[in-house]
């Protein structure tokens, strides 16, 4: 689905987007409003592709020991589990990385990729996964039957399946369904103009500084300024997915 | 050679009711557990985030494959015009339809929401002004694929059995064979579409499931016919179990030579024979074992030996061999589905990889019950719904003596 048109699925979606922001706004402080974007869209707006929001990491600057940005995100969205990270749902994790030649260690955040090309949207069998016009790529829990080929096909194990009934509710999260990063769309859509999503907020209030939100087609904006300047890499370039989220340093 | 006679079970022994009430017990405890994992979540079962799909899916897939391979005896009755299958089309078709309907009643109940199938029609037909995303993911195609074999397996069925439509039987028959072929690609593109995994990542995986369909169907289908005639007392020659039994050494062989050639294959690329193919092969771990154990030495070899080994009376050879075909062939979905998700993706080349759910190491995997007791309930319902197809349609031959099965035979 890489456009959006009037249909009664897409403003399904949009009214389930619009409540959550609905529920976000009473349940969070407000963060930082992202400066780079023009125009704010209200909730009923759909998605546009005039934007493509993603991440750049610096591996240089995320700090070894922090595990901050995974709190953060897990806090933000009710994620929660029983304790068993095999079955916990991971929407963002770190990973430390030991270069087998010259043992440098380094460690990133790692989350769905937002890519433009999903192969998780690509298999799955009820609509469930998609990708917003501004390259948000979801779930629909409503939609999701739990048949878990998203899973499979995501090179990046981005995907969790929630193997545990969910008590904690913050969004609407359901059992035998798939969930990942959403890159806070409910931030995103804030009627007050994006903001940064919860791990970059709090990467950056940690000092770290490590993560970059933005819009990759908004040539003004730090990300692209950025990539411009001193490049990004994609994990998995080889799968030419064109991922939303770039990586700094990793080397 | 007489005009052969179909009749249907009696069905009224109290062997008959023990069967069916053992069959219906393994259905329930299949359905028993599956509520169990609807109720309680995954968590029971041995699978993680990392094992998305396990032993449900070893069964499923291995009972989908089977099913377009059961069609087989029917299709070389008509297609291939082998005059002497003719006699057991009816059981072939059958056969195929329920082995199907455990396949997929297996992966439907481990779904994990399927009650969110019943809004899918909804939200795809009615609701949706684009054109169905479902008619582009190789799962979608697969649902076509499944529903369609149901449709053309049962018309074709209902052709033969129908005299004054025989006639038409054979244009549906190959139109069958035809879709049972495109189904089994299917079921195979399943992997193929998975382009970040390594173990996966190969054309030969297709036109290999293929292969594997016709051995693993043939086992099913002579694992049912021989017990149904030696309970029910009907005659069962020895032509057509020395045939059935030629032909299973033929598609076992054949199967071998595929596995042969896509290991060789994957051994070309410099990365797959250091990473993936080693650990499955010789990982010295349960898939290494299953590979050699379970599908080669169970599943292939000793099946030939048995087959081809003339002392071994026909129709012990062929149920023997055909039980080992089977756990070859569940060997080999393990080793495939499970072994293939258990080897970590190779995300970041030349790099150690740590992270809270193991990333760069092999994925620990150890089914429960409630996950085996699902697969086998998919056995389970194939089996009672064939029996009972035995038992309300006339699909089964009078006597596949010898006598009334091959027009030259002189006793
Ligand atoms: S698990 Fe849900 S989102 Fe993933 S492929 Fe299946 S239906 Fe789609």
């Amino acid at each position: 689905m890489s456009q959006v048109k009037e249909s009664k699925v897409d403003q399904y979606r949009r009214s389930f987007l619009a409540q959550s922001t609905a529920i976000a706004g009473m349940t969070l402080t407000s963060g930082v409003i992202l400066n780079s974007v023009a125009q704010a869209k209200s909730a009923d707006q759909p998605a546009s592709d005039k934007n493509r929001w993603g991440l750049l990491i610096d591996a240089n600057k995320c700090s070894t020991g922090c595990n901050t940005c995974v709190t953060a995100c897990h806090e933000e969205n009710g994620v929660t589990g029983s304790g068993n990270p095999e079955t916990d749902p991971q929407w963002i994790r770190k990973v430390k990385l030991t270069d087998k030649q010259t043992q440098k260690v380094q460690t990133i955040p790692l989350m769905c990729q937002h890519c433009a090309k999903p192969p998780c949207v690509d298999v799955c069998p009820t609509n469930a996964s998609m990708k917003r016009a501004d390259g948000v790529v979801l779930v629909d829990k409503h939609a999701c039957i739990g048949c878990r080929y998203c899973m499979m096909a995501c090179p990046y194990g981005a995907r969790s399946f929630i193997h545990e009934p969910t008590t904690e509710q913050i969004y609407p999260r359901g059992q035998g369904t798939v969930e990942s990063c959403t890159l806070c769309v409910h931030r995103i859509d804030d009627p007050n103009g994006p903001r940064n999503p919860a791990c970059v907020e709090a990467c950056n209030a940690e000092g770290h500084k490590a993560m970059w939100f933005g819009d990759l087609k908004d040539p003004n904006s730090e990300i692209t300024k950025r990539l411009k300047e001193y490049g990004g890499v994609q994990i998995r370039a080889d799968l030419g997915l064109n991922t939303g989220v770039r990586y700094q340093n990793l080397n | 050679m007489k005009t052969i006679q179909f009749t249907e079970l009696e069905g009224r022994s109290a062997g008959f009711f023990a069967l069916m009430a053992i069959l219906i017990a393994i259905i329930g405890a299949g359905l028993v557990s599956a509520l169990m994992m609807h109720g309680e979540g995954h968590h029971i079962t041995g699978m993680t985030n990392r094992i998305v799909w396990g032993t449900p899916h070893v069964f499923a897939v291995f009972l989908i494959v089977a099913a377009s391979g059961a069609l087989n005896i029917a299709s070389i009755a008509s297609v291939f015009g082998r005059t002497i299958y003719k006699p057991l089309s009816p059981l072939s078709m059958v056969l195929s339809m329920t082995i199907l309907a455990g396949g997929l009643a297996v992966l439907i109940l481990d779904l994990g929401n399927p009650e969110h199938l019943l809004d899918v029609p909804l939200t795809q037909f009615l609701y949706n002004s684009e054109p169905a995303r479902w008619t582009q993911s190789v799962f979608g195609w697969n649902f076509i694929l499944y529903s369609g074999f149901m449709v053309i397996v049962g018309v074709y069925l209902w052709f033969s059995l129908v005299p004054q439509y025989k006639k038409y039987a054979k244009a549906v028959s190959i139109f069958a064979f035809v879709w049972r072929l495109a189904l089994t690609t299917g079921t195979g593109l399943i992997f193929g579409f998975l382009v970040a995994r390594e173990a996966y990542d190969a054309a030969i995986l297709a036109p290999m499931f293929v292969v594997f369909s016709f051995a693993y169907g043939l086992a099913i289908f002579s694992l049912v016919l021989i017990p149904t005639y030696v309970w029910t007392g009907r005659e069962l020659g020895e032509i057509l179990v020395k045939r059935l039994k030629s032909l299973l050494g033929i598609f076992v062989a054949a199967s071998l030579y595929f596995v042969i050639i896509f290991n060789l294959t994957n051994f070309y690329s410099a990365a797959k024979s250091e990473g993936i193919q080693s650990f499955l092969l010789f990982g010295n771990n349960s898939y290494s074992n299953a590979f050699w154990i379970g599908q080669i030495l169970i599943g292939g070899i000793l099946p030939l030996v048995i087959v081809y080994y003339p002392k071994i009376k026909a129709r012990f050879a062929l149920m023997l061999a055909a039980s080992m075909v089977v756990i070859g062939g569940l060997s080999q979905m393990y080793v495939t589905i499970i072994g293939g998700q258990a080897y970590p993706m190779d995300m970041f080349p030349g790099k150690k990889v740590e992270s809270i759910i193991n990333d760069g190491g092999i994925a620990t995997y150890s089914p429960t019950i409630y996950e085996v007791l699902l697969g086998l309930a998919g056995i389970g319902i194939m089996l009672f719904l064939v029996v009972f197809a035995m038992n309300v349609l006339r699909i089964l031959p009078e006597s596949l003596a010898d006598k009334d099965v091959d027009p030259h035979h002189s006793a």
